[in-house]
């Protein structure tokens, strides 16, 4: 009888001794998931600020006025247009 | 032993206990333990919240799960609005308290010079915004230097990539990120995000360890696609700002519409405002002339009272019908023609613009056939864009109609319309007599319309149309180089009071290429005040680049072969009033 208690509080123990780890694991990998997620908020804003620099680099007036002037580029004259037809494959 | 057996031999001469003392003070140790009990009964069972709040502040926090406003894009997914966190510093005057190398570390960071800084200051109070949007960065910067009575929080940004290329439709928010103007207004519920709320328990470090709860789910705000094409957008801005101003108008606007979806691809207007910067933006330059402003049409609506002819079987195309001398009067008015004609058949009578002539052709019908014609185009009857403020225009029921109203309103007059409303009437003849539905919001696959007129009288009209922008014809200025291109121009009188005065209202509205109508765009200068104010001098060229140009981007192959254009010399061939 005694051994049969004697066995049952080492079972406990080695219960309570994992419960213990276990919860601790959990707790770290939770406070990793946190730090994931609030790295992946961060990109959000980032790439939400990226978006906005992206599209103030790519109005349309500043790469108009680029092509223009920098690139001195210009529609051509109608006369200098040539339509191309496909012909018959 | 001998201790042992002095106290035995003392023990019965111990005074006799009285027979109460040990039940009564068993009974009143009892008593207190059963209080005692009571006690944390009532603590744990009953009045259990003040502790369980105490215990759980020491561990769990409820925190804000942020949410942020949706964004806005084009139909290729080109962001028009973004939202964006901020920080917002504000101060309390009154407990600040700091050094001039603090001051002037704080104006550094907040990029103000520092005796505004110090203004705001000595305003007093109790809250004050210094400045906002703050960069997080510079935020964190401020933070760090510590000085009591500055504060910050957080908040978002919105930030518009467009500015006022698409400030009209796109409007903008308020406070708190809510919609005031625009799509912004419009679509507040699909794009604004409701910040959730969670508790959480941390640990000494203030790291989160574990979810107790979600007391409320945050919602995210959805992104919307708008049926906007940005450089179609952008082309048609800079062609209207630079015909307004040239033509030193009052106002204008522009939509262009896509043919087979009803789909607005651009709708611009001038005078604008930058929705990014609006401290010097009235009310005047927010309106968006296109949806919420009417106007009479003028010469514009002539195509609807031929086709309601055509369709009734009264008229053909060739018949003739004498406008002779220029004038016609009908009860005490009289109608007048800008150019005398004499007899025009019914093509020409669309080419040349005669308000005698549709007049005429208008007085052979019922009201209540015409009346069902310009109601079936969608007059008098809001376009549904969606857009806030959105007008229907005035169509007057057919019973009311005396015979110099139906006549007037043969060509455009005693009859109110917005531009969008008038671009989209239109698709009747840029398709095969089908009205389109019209949307500010992308349209994906095939678009039923409602069917107006006959196939065989929408290609009639679709062909007088060609032939407007024909030597000949009131817009020789609207072709286009390589595109077949039909239209009508538009020459209104604008009522000042109760009469006719000399200012005008110039348009035109037109869509191409005829073989397969792919854009319509309808253009309108207000009170063009350069000397010129004929629809075709003034509308049509802006008609022209902005059509040209859409048609390039688009890679619409061209339908008719390059260097077509003939302008007569007399810049416009045929005058037009109305």
């Amino acid at each position: 009888m005694a051994r049969l208690n004697l066995a049952l509080l080492a079972l406990l123990v080695v219960c309570a001794l994992s419960l213990v780890t276990s919860r601790y694991q959990a707790r770290k990998l939770f406070v990793d998931l946190e730090r994931e997620q609030a790295q992946s908020r961060a990109y959000d804003v980032e790439y939400g600020q990226l978006q906005i620099e992206q599209s103030t680099w790519a109005m349309p007036a500043r790469v108009e006025k680029i092509a223009r002037e920098q690139l001195r580029m210009q529609l051509p004259a109608p006369a200098r247009l040539r339509i191309v037809e496909a012909g018959p494959r | 032993m001998r201790f042992a057996h002095t106290f035995k031999t003392k023990a019965p001469a111990a005074p006799r206990l009285p027979r109460l003392r040990a039940p009564l003070v068993f009974g009143g140790l009892l008593l207190l333990f059963v209080g005692l009990l009571g006690r944390s009964l009532y603590l744990q069972r009953i009045d259990n919240g003040f502790l369980q709040e105490q215990g759980s502040s020491r561990y769990s926090r409820d925190i804000e799960v942020p949410a942020h406003r949706g964004r806005i894009v084009d139909r290729f997914g080109d962001p028009l609005a973004i939202s964006t966190p901020v920080k917002a510093v504000w101060a309390w005057p009154d407990q600040v308290d700091a050094t001039p190398d603090q001051l002037k570390a704080l104006a550094a960071a907040l990029d103000l010079p520092t005796t505004a800084l110090k203004q705001k200051l000595a305003q007093g109070g109790d809250f004050v915004y210094l400045k906002k949007p703050v960069a997080p960065q510079a935020a964190a910067h401020i933070a760090a230097l510590k000085i009591d009575g500055i504060h910050d929080e957080n908040e978002y940004w919105r930030y518009y990539p467009g500015g006022e290329v698409m400030s009209q439709i796109v409007g903008f928010t308020g406070d708190r990120d809510v919609g005031q103007e625009g799509i912004e207004l419009a679509q507040q519920s699909w794009l604004g995000g409701h910040p959730g709320s969670r508790r959480v328990i941390i640990n000494r470090r203030g790291e989160i360890v574990e979810d107790v709860a979600s007391i409320r789910a945050p919602q995210e705000g959805r992104d919307l696609a708008l049926s906007i094409d940005s450089r179609l957008q952008y082309l048609a801005f800079r062609e209207l700002k630079a015909a307004v101003e040239v033509n030193k108008a009052r106002a204008g606007a522009l939509v262009m519409l896509d043919a087979k979806t009803g789909e607005i691809l651009a709708l611009a207007n001038w005078p604008a405002f930058n929705p990014n910067n609006r401290q010097r933006t009235t009310r005047d330059h927010m309106r968006n002339r296109a949806l919420i402003d009417t106007f009479e049409p003028g010469s514009t609506l002539k195509p609807f009272t031929v086709a309601a002819a055509l369709d009734a079987g009264k008229v053909s195309p060739q018949t003739i019908i004498d406008t002779a001398p220029g004038t016609l009067t009908i009860g005490h008015a009289t109608i007048h023609d800008a150019h005398r004609e004499g007899a025009l058949t019914v093509e020409q009578v669309i080419q040349k613009s005669s308000n005698v002539g549709a007049a005429k052709i208008a007085l052979s019908l019922p009201a209540e056939t015409m009346w069902q014609m310009l109601s079936g185009a969608g007059f008098g009857a809001q376009p549904r864009t969606g857009f806030p403020g959105e007008v229907s225009g005035r169509l007057r029921a057919a019973k009311t109609w005396r015979p110099i109203e139906q006549a007037t309103m043969a060509y455009g007059h005693g009859i109110s319309v917005n531009l969008v409303q008038l671009a989209r009437a239109y698709t009747v003849f840029a398709s095969d007599g089908e009205l389109k539905p019209v949307s500010l919001l992308k349209v994906d696959g095939a678009v039923a319309g409602r069917p107006v007129v006959t196939p065989q009288t929408a290609r009639a009209v679709r062909h007088m149309l060609e032939m407007v922008v024909q030597p000949g014809g009131t817009a020789p200025k609207a072709q286009i180089s390589g595109y077949r291109v039909a239209g009508k121009t538009g020459t209104a009188h604008k009522l000042d009071g109760r009469v006719y005065g000399d200012k005008y209202v110039s348009s035109f509205v037109g869509f191409a290429p005829v073989s397969n109508p792919r854009l319509i765009v309808a253009v309108m200068l207000d009170e063009p005040g350069a000397g010129q104010y004929y629809g075709g001098t003034v509308a049509a060229p802006v008609f022209a680049d902005v059509m040209g140009g859409a048609l390039r981007l688009l890679g619409v192959a061209p339908d008719a072969p390059a260097n077509t254009v003939v302008v007569p010399a007399d810049a416009v061939a045929v005058r037009e009033e109305t």
